[in-house]
C-alpha cells in the first residue's frame, strides 16, 4: 500500500515535469512547421535576386536572348537556373535556336520529357565551363574541362577557335563569366 | 509517523515541480506567462530581413558597426577612425590619407556619438556622421556606400565629445569640447587653467548636396567641460545646447575638483543668431592648423588638404546669442525632446532629472530674469527656466531618448536601469534593469523631431556574466526592449563591439533601396587603373615598380612578374573588373609589410610591397571570390640588387 502510495506520487511528480517540459516542445515544433510552410512555397536563391546593377549573369543573358529561347526552356526544365548564376566563374557555350533545331527531329522535344532530365542536364554541362576567357584568349587551350566531367576539344581553323567542332558566332561579357554563342549543339561523347 | 513525512516530502516536491516549472519560464522571458513570444519577436526567420538598421559606435576601436533590430545581428564593421585589416583601409595607398592629422599619421582614434542625417526633423538615411575623441575629427560616412567618405579635423578642440549632432535639416554637424586648452594652443603653466583656457564649439556645414564639411565658426567659449549636446528642433529649430561641467575649471583630481558647484550649466547657442553674424563678415579668422580629408568615389581615392585658417567668434560680440541655463551636477546628457520644447539635464552626480523648457528660456530671456553671468555670458535663473524634474528616478542619470508618444527614457548608470517616465508630468511609469551599468540608449529615430519607436536598446558598461566568459575583456552587451506597451519588455541580450558610446538607428527601407551593389568600372578614373587585360603592364621608375593588374574570376593579369630587384618599392595596383554585386577580390603576397587588399567590383587598390629577401613569391587572392579561387594566384621573381633580370610579366603563355 505504501508503494503503490508512494509510486503513484513518483509518477504524478513525473507528470508534472513532463508537462511542464512539454508545453515547451510543443510551441517550437508548431513555429517550425508554420515556417517550414511559408519558405517551401517560395522559389528562392541566387537567381531569383532583383539587381538592376551588376552586369547581368549568364542566365539573364540568355533569358534575354531572342535566339536561345529552346536553351532557356532547356535550362529551366533541367532546373539548372540557380547553377548559372552561381559566383562561377561560367563560361556558357550558348547554342541558338537554330542549332537546337538542326538535331535530328524530335530530339529536343524527347529530352525536354521529365523522365530525360538527367540526360538533358548532362548535355547542358557539357556547354559550361568553370572559367571566363575571350575568344581570342580559348585558341591557347587544345580542351577544356567540362562541368559535367567531360572534356570537349578545341581546335584552331582559319585563326578561330572551334570548340567541339562549333563556331562562336558571338560573345557576351556576364557578371559571374562570359557567354560565347555557338552554331552547334555540342553532344558529350559517348563512353 | 514515517507516513506523514513521506506525504510531506510527496507534497512539497509536487510544490517544487510546479514553481520551478513556473521559475523557469520567469527567467527565461521575464514576464511569466507569455515568455514563450519574446522569442517570436526578435526571431527573423532566414532570409527574412531586420526592421532597423542600428549604427553602433565601436568607442576605442575607433569604428562604426551595422547592426538589424530586432535580431542583434551585427552585418559590417564600417572602419572610420582605424586601420581595418579586414579591408585593408588606413593600409591601401588610396585610403592612407583619410588617417591624416596635423599631427601627422593616426592609425587608431576613438569614436563616440553617430548621428544620421536629416531633412525637415526626418532622419533622411544618406549619412551618418561620428566623432572622434582622442584627436579631435568628424566622419561623414555615405551610406549608399557604407564607406568614410570624409573625416575634418576639428581645430582648438581636445576630447571632441559633445559631438557629432546634427541640426534638422543637417544645415550643421557640431562638435562641442570636452576639454578646454589654451587658445590658440601654446606653452604655458597648466596652473593657470582658470581664466586663460577656452572651450571650442564648431559648427560644421553640410553642403546639401555633396555632403562636404567645413567649419563655418567656432564659438569660444568659457573653459569649462562642454559634455553632450543635442540639436533645438521644431520651434526651438536655430538653437543648440551643451551640457557643461567642471564649471569650476579644475586642472586637477576632476572627481573631486569638478563636483564642487551645486549646479553647472547647460549652455544655450543660438546658431542662427551667430550664422547671420558670421554670413555678414562677423567674428576673426585666426591661424589654425587642421587636415580635411575627402574619399573621391570615381578615383577611388582619398586625398588630405591641410587648412590653415578657421574662423572664431567670442559669445560677447553677438549679444544675445549664449546664455547659462543652471542644471545641477555636471550634467551628461543633453536631450531634446521630439516637440523641440524640453531640454532635459542628465545630471550625473545629481538625484533627480532637470527639464528646462524652451518657451520659459526665451521668456526669461525676453525678461532678463538673469542670475549674473559667466565670461559675460548671461546666466538665466534657474526657477525660470525649469519645467519639472523627475524625483529620485534612479542613480546616476546619463542620457535620455524619446518615443514621439511623450514618454522619455533615461539610462542610470549606478542603478542599471532604464526609467520610463512622463514628459510634463514628470511621473514615472516604469523601470527595467539593465546588464550592467548602462551608459546610452538608443531609439530609432531618436535624435529627431520623429521617433520611429517600437524598440529601444540599452548600451552597457559592464558584461560579467551575461554571456560565456572571454578571459578578463568581456564585449560589452546590449539590451532589446520592446517599448510598444506601456511597460518596457526586454527581448534580447546581445554583444557589441568594442565600446559602444552610442548609436543611431532608423528604419531599414530608405538605406535598403538605396543601397550600392557595385563600382561602375567604366566611372574608374583611378590613374593606374587597369580596365581590361589589355591595360595591364609593369613599369619602372627608378627603383619604384608599378604593377597595372586586373583581377577577374579566377585570374590575376598578369601573374607572373619577374625583374624586380631587392631595394624596389612594389606598387601593386590592382582592378577588379567584376561586375557582379558581393564579388570582391582580395590581394596578398608574401612579405607583404603593409596589408592584404580587399577590392570591391569595378574598384582600384594599392599595396606597396618592398620585398626582403631574393626568391620567388606567390601573391594569391584571400577572398574566397569562385569554384576556382584555390587557382587564383600567381608568382613574383625578386632578384638581387645588382641583377639584370629583365621586367617581363604575363598571364597563360603556356597552356598545356
Amino acid at each position: 500500500m505504501k508503494t503503490l502510495k508512494q509510486i503513484f506520487i513518483c509518477v504524478f511528480c513525473l507528470l508534472a515535469f513532463a508537462a511542464c517540459k512539454n508545453e515547451t516542445k510543443d510551441a517550437s515544433t508548431n513555429s517550425e512547421v508554420t515556417e517550414a510552410e511559408t519558405t517551401a512555397n517560395k522559389k528562392t536563391g541566387q537567381a531569383f535576386i532583383t539587381d538592376d546593377e551588376s552586369t547581368p549573369t549568364v542566365l539573364s543573358i540568355a533569358i534575354g536572348s531572342p535566339d536561345h529561347t529552346t536553351l532557356v526552356a532547356a535550362v529551366q526544365a533541367a532546373s539548372l537556373e540557380n547553377a548559372l548564376v552561381n559566383a562561377g566563374p561560367l563560361m556558357v557555350f550558348a547554342p541558338t535556336n537554330d542549332a537546337f533545331a538542326a538535331l535530328p527531329e524530335g530530339t529536343v522535344e524527347n529530352l525536354l520529357k521529365p523522365e530525360n532530365k538527367d540526360a538533358l542536364a548532362n548535355i547542358l554541362k557539357y556547354h559550361v565551363t568553370p572559367g571566363n576567357y575571350s575568344k581570342d584568349f580559348l585558341k591557347k587551350f587544345k580542351k577544356l574541362g567540362q562541368a559535367n566531367n567531360q572534356y570537349v576539344k578545341i581546335d584552331v581553323v582559319d585563326g578561330e577557335p572551334m570548340i567541339g567542332g562549333a563556331k562562336i558566332l558571338g560573345s557576351v561579357k556576364a557578371g559571374n563569366g562570359i557567354v560565347h554563342v555557338i552554331d552547334k549543339v555540342l553532344l558529350p561523347p559517348t563512353e | 509517523m514515517k507516513k506523514r513525512l513521506t506525504s510531506t516530502i510527496a507534497i512539497a516536491m509536487i510544490f517544487a515541480a510546479f514553481t520551478s516549472c513556473n521559475n523557469s519560464g520567469k527567467t527565461n522571458g521575464q514576464s511569466g506567462a507569455l515568455s514563450s513570444n519574446v522569442a517570436e519577436k526578435v526571431y527573423v526567420a532566414p532570409g527574412e530581413y531586420d526592421e532597423f538598421y542600428a549604427f553602433i559606435s565601436g568607442g576605442y576601436s575607433g569604428n562604426l558597426t551595422v547592426y538589424g533590430l530586432p535580431s542583434g545581428r551585427m552585418f559590417k564593421e564600417i572602419p572610420v577612425f582605424s586601420q581595418f585589416p579586414t579591408s585593408g583601409y588606413g593600409y591601401s595607398e588610396e585610403t592612407k590619407p583619410m588617417l591624416n592629422t596635423s599631427h601627422g599619421f593616426i592609425p587608431w582614434g576613438d569614436s563616440h556619438h553617430p548621428d544620421i542625417s536629416q531633412t525637415a526633423g526626418e532622419i533622411d538615411g544618406r549619412f551618418i556622421f561620428i566623432n572622434e575623441n582622442n584627436t579631435p575629427r568628424i566622419a561623414k560616412i555615405d551610406l549608399k556606400t557604407f564607406e568614410t567618405t570624409e573625416i575634418i579635423e576639428v581645430p582648438n578642440s581636445a576630447g571632441n565629445h559633445s559631438s557629432s549632432f546634427v541640426t534638422e535639416n543637417t544645415e550643421y554637424v557640431v562638435a562641442g569640447t570636452r576639454f578646454s586648452v589654451p587658445i590658440p594652443q601654446r606653452d604655458m603653466p597648466i596652473k593657470e587653467y582658470k581664466g586663460n583656457f577656452q572651450g571650442a564649439l564648431s559648427f560644421i556645414s553640410v553642403a546639401p548636396e555633396t555632403g562636404n564639411m567645413d567649419i563655418k565658426f567656432q564659438v569660444l567659449m568659457p573653459g569649462f567641460n562642454y559634455d553632450l549636446s543635442h540639436p533645438g528642433r521644431g520651434k526651438s529649430h536655430g538653437w543648440f545646447f551643451f551640457t557643461t561641467y567642471n564649471t569650476e575649471e579644475a586642472s586637477t583630481l576632476l572627481e573631486v575638483n569638478a563636483s564642487q558647484n551645486d549646479k553647472d550649466f547647460i549652455a544655450a547657442v543660438n546658431w542662427k543668431k551667430i550664422e547671420e553674424y558670421v554670413n555678414n563678415g562677423g567674428g576673426t579668422m585666426m591661424p589654425a592648423d587642421y587636415a580635411h580629408n575627402v574619399y573621391d568615389e570615381h578615383t577611388h581615392t582619398a586625398t588630405s588638404t591641410m587648412k590653415k585658417e578657421v574662423r572664431v567668434v567670442n559669445p560677447s560680440e553677438v549679444p544675445g546669442a549664449v546664455y547659462f541655463l543652471p542644471t545641477p551636477k555636471s550634467p551628461h546628457g543633453c536631450d531634446v525632446d521630439p516637440s523641440g520644447e524640453y531640454i532635459v539635464g542628465n545630471g550625473k552626480l545629481s538625484a533627480n532629472l532637470t527639464v528646462h523648457s524652451f518657451t520659459k528660456m526665451l521668456a526669461a530671456i525676453e525678461g532678463e530674469k538673469f542670475d549674473g553671468e559667466a565670461y559675460g555670458i548671461p546666466i538665466l535663473k534657474f526657477e525660470d527656466v525649469l519645467a519639472g524634474s523627475v524625483e529620485q528616478p534612479g542613480l546616476g542619470p546619463l542620457h535620455t531618448e524619446f518615443d514621439g508618444k511623450g514618454n522619455a527614457y533615461t539610462t542610470f548608470f549606478i542603478s542599471s536601469e532604464v526609467v520610463k517616465w512622463k514628459l510634463g508630468t514628470w511621473e514615472v511609469i516604469d523601470r527595467k534593469p539593465t546588464y550592467y551599468s548602462v551608459g546610452h540608449l538608443t531609439i530609432p529615430g531618436g535624435n529627431s523631431g520623429k521617433p520611429q519607436g517600437k524598440y529601444m536598446f540599452a548600451m552597457n558598461k559592464i558584461t560579467k556574466d551575461r554571456y560565456l566568459p572571454t578571459g578578463p575583456e568581456m564585449e560589452h552587451s546590449a539590451q532589446l526592449y520592446d517599448i510598444s506597451g506601456d511597460k518596457m519588455e526586454l527581448l534580447l541580450d546581445f554583444p557589441t563591439h568594442g565600446e559602444p558610446h552610442y548609436a543611431a538607428a532608423m528604419r531599414a527601407d530608405l538605406i535598403k533601396e538605396r543601397s550600392q551593389k557595385i563600382y561602375d568600372l567604366e566611372d574608374n578614373k583611378h590613374p593606374y587603373a587597369a580596365k581590361s587585360d589589355d591595360d595591364t603592364k609593369v613599369v619602372r621608375k627608378g627603383n619604384e615598380v608599378h604593377i597595372y593588374m586586373t583581377t577577374i574570376r579566377s585570374h590575376f593579369s598578369p601573374d607572373n612578374i619577374e625583374g624586380i630587384k631587392l631595394g624596389d618599392k612594389v606598387y601593386f595596383h590592382v582592378t577588379n573588373l567584376e561586375q557582379d554585386f558581393d564579388v570582391p577580390h582580395g590581394f596578398a603576397v608574401l612579405g607583404q609589410n603593409t596589408s592584404e587588399l580587399l577590392i570591391m567590383p569595378g574598384q582600384t587598390k594599392t599595396s606597396v610591397w618592398e620585398p626582403t629577401k631574393v626568391g620567388v613569391w606567390p601573391f594569391y587572392c584571400t577572398d574566397f571570390c569562385s569554384a576556382l579561387h584555390q587557382e587564383m594566384q600567381g608568382y613574383i621573381r625578386v632578384s638581387a640588387a645588382n641583377a639584370n633580370t629583365p621586367l617581363i610579366w604575363s598571364m597563360g603563355e603556356d597552356i598545356e
